[in-house]
């Protein structure tokens, strides 16, 4: 029962052992991921930011505003302030958050909450442009994990793209699918297909042009009279 | 062949447009009928159309309208569009393909709940179908259909889109509300329910996708011509999207209470070369499984309710002999446990645990106790949460582990041999290397 019990190392104060995987760990000492910097508990929170100090671009301030404009509640534009902070930095930075903070007239740890919670919006420097494969059950049941590693190995050294498996996309009749920058492409199976696929990510063109969702006709045969 | 309401000519070339969606009866007769009837009356008539909830819940679309409060303050109608429901697909095909529908349907569903103000809230992935639905909203106004006094009339209605951003938790009515507040999209407490504390804290309506572009379609035929269609309890059409291993997956619209037998193979082909149905999921991941031998089972509310199921979303999953169940319950897991929103602690750490156990089974470490151990986790999540998304997650994970018990056993048996093989071939070949772990005296 004594064999290999983990040991408190002083210094570290990390657990070590014989036998035991030393444990990943961030800058700030953290197993789970974070901010690499550890918060400093004696300044205060981050109020409303200074619209006399943060300097916004103008489009990005009319954008925010126009969102703020439609709504009954200036609040509900939070979401599509933050995406349109990230399409004109490539994920919600500090700095693009604080911006979006100031025209709101929010705390920018309101905005990093929300920021957080949602899938789409990037918390981490990622590649501006979004390519998600959709990894649930349908399309899992259909080669999507195969095909998500093919588009890996395929796009690994593109800093563009932001590739990544993803929860149901809504696209099960054309199992497996990716989504390259919002439009749908799918059935895609063959070793040629993933390949010209990755090409056409690489080269921003119109992903297999004949296999997107919005050419599909309806699969019920009764549809058509 | 059944008798088609939504998907009616869905493929006409410019179906989205206004002046085709006009051509065939949209916005005409039938939205002036209900917009000239007391709306009392209207909800009325929904009510005894029999409609129920096309989004997962199925709850009587009538009565739901019926509960907001009378009186003179802003009230809302929200139409949830977030489907991320694993497994369905239908909302997607009819925004895509005839908005208009769908705005027809809001226009009804407002007058009858009397609310100026709606929303449609799109999940965050569906870039062009929100795009659509902007153009057609566009258009609609443009036409004084959307707007101040639309149609002559003194009812107004002012439309938005709202785009989520990716939270399968905001399908969920109340985390979806908050998520349109500009909030993180966690469910609240119930009650109050959104009837009467929604939105903005105002009454608020909250419908599927489908269920609002239904509602012309009633005014059009009448409540009781409309409810003849399908079976007691389970009235009208409903569209069904099939996926996993079939061979033409799809949406379909179907008369509810139709063999699932020939949904799955009449309609959507079967699995194909030789292969059979092992296990399906009749409404979304969420539901409860069934297996091939719950084939003649009728596909309706009440059927699959009294099979110890759900319809839920209309979302059939078929899953072949070829597969293996422990594999589908984790990836099954894994998409809850992400999606998890975090407030209450049984489904963020029931789902969490949930998927620990079923790694344990496949790298070979469980034991058949655990598949007890997992069976109590589900069930001490039921019920215990704001909302189902645990639920939603225990009730799939525990059929199977009831339903494939032996299956889940052979294959722990199996991954421990696997496990011990390996370890010992690698104690034999490097005498000198040390196992990660510390194995058992």
């Amino acid at each position: 029962m004594a064999r290999n019990r983990p040991v408190r190392s002083s210094a570290t104060g990390h657990l070590t052992g014989e036998g035991l995987q030393p444990v990943p760990r961030y800058a700030h000492g953290s197993r789970v991921p974070g901010w690499d910097d550890a918060v400093d508990l004696t300044k205060d929170p981050a109020g409303v930011p200074d619209p006399a100090v943060v300097a916004v671009p103008a489009d990005l301030r009319a954008q925010i505003e126009d969102f703020m404009s439609r709504y009954p509640d200036a609040r509900s534009a939070a979401i599509p302030a933050l995406r349109a902070a990230q399409e004109k930095y490539g994920w919600c930075s500090p700095d693009a958050i604080e911006q979006v903070a100031c025209v709101m007239r929010l705390t920018p740890g309101y905005l990093a909450a929300v920021a957080g919670f949602y899938d789409q919006l990037e918390t981490r420097p990622v590649g501006h442009r979004p390519v998600y494969v959709c990894t649930n059950i349908s399309c899992s049941l259909r080669g999507a994990d195969a095909l998500l590693a093919s588009l890996q190995d395929e796009l690994h050294d593109d800093e563009t793209v932001n590739l990544r498996g993803f929860e149901c996309l809504g696209a099960c009749d054309i199992a497996p699918m990716v989504s390259v920058e919002g439009v749908y492409v799918g059935p895609v199976e063959s070793p040629e297909e993933i390949a010209e696929l990755a090409r056409q990510i690489r080269a921003g063109e119109d992903p297999l042009p004949e296999k997107q969702l919005l050419r599909r006709p309806c699969q019920d045969p009764g549809a058509v009279s | 062949m059944s008798q088609k309401i939504l998907f009616k000519n869905i493929d006409e070339p410019g179906l989205a447009t206004l002046d085709v969606y006009r051509a065939r009866g949209g916005y005409g007769d039938r939205l002036r009928k209900a917009l000239s009837m007391p709306k009392d009356a209207l909800v009325e008539e929904l009510k005894a159309s029999g409609l129920r909830g096309r989004g997962g819940a199925g709850f009587s679309m009538g009565t739901k309208a019926s509960f907001l409060p009378k009186g003179q303050m802003d009230k809302y109608l929200v139409c949830n569009a977030d489907e991320s429901e694993p497994g369905t697909f239908k909302d997607r095909e009819l925004m895509q393909k005839c908005p208009h529908m769908l705005i027809e349907g809001m226009i009804i569903a407002a007058y009858a709940a009397g609310a100026n103000k709606a929303f449609i809230y799109i999940r965050g992935e569906y870039q062009q179908q929100a795009e659509i639905l902007e153009r057609a909203i566009e258009e609609a106004k443009a036409a004084g259909l959307l707007g101040d006094r639309l149609m002559g009339t003194d009812t107004s209605l002012t439309l938005w889109v709202h785009r989520g951003a990716g939270a399968y938790i905001c399908g969920e009515e109340t985390g979806l509300l908050d998520s349109l507040e500009g909030k993180r999209g966690n469910p609240r407490l119930k009650p109050p329910f959104p009837a009467n504390q929604g939105l903005y804290q105002g009454p608020t309506l909250i419908n599927n996708v489908e269920t609002l572009a239904t509602l012309p379609h009633i005014i059009e035929m009448g409540a009781s011509e409309y409810a003849k269609i399908g079976v007691q309890n389970s009235t009208g059409t409903k569209l069904i999207s099939i996926s996993g291993h079939v061979m033409r997956p799809g949406n379909y619209e179907i008369e509810l209470g139709m063999s699932s037998r020939d949904i799955i193979y009449g309609l959507a082909g079967g699995p194909g070369d030789g292969r059979s149905v092992k296990m399906w999921f009749p409404g979304g991941s969420s539901s409860p499984v069934l297996t091939g031998d719950d084939l003649d089972l009728p596909y309706d509310f009440d059927s699959m309710a009294k099979a110890g199921t759900m319809l839920g979303s209309g979302a059939i999953i078929i899953v072949d002999d070829q597969t293996s169940v422990v594999d589908v319950a984790l990836k099954t897991a894994q998409f809850y446990r992400h999606e998890s929103c975090g407030k209450c602690t049984p489904c963020r750490e029931g789902t969490n645990w949930t998927v620990k156990m079923l790694e344990r089974i496949k790298s070979g470490e469980a034991t058949p106790m655990d598949l007890d151990l997992m069976a109590s986790v589900c069930e001490n999540i039921i019920g215990h949460c704001l909302c189902v998304l645990g639920d939603a997650m225990a009730m799939p994970i525990g059929s199977m582990v009831k339903k494939f018990r032996t299956e889940f056993e052979e294959y722990i048996e199996m991954a421990r041999a696997r496990a011990e093989r390996e370890l010992m071939a690698g104690l034999s070949s490097a005498p000198a290397a040390q196992p990660h772990h510390p194995v058992a005296a």
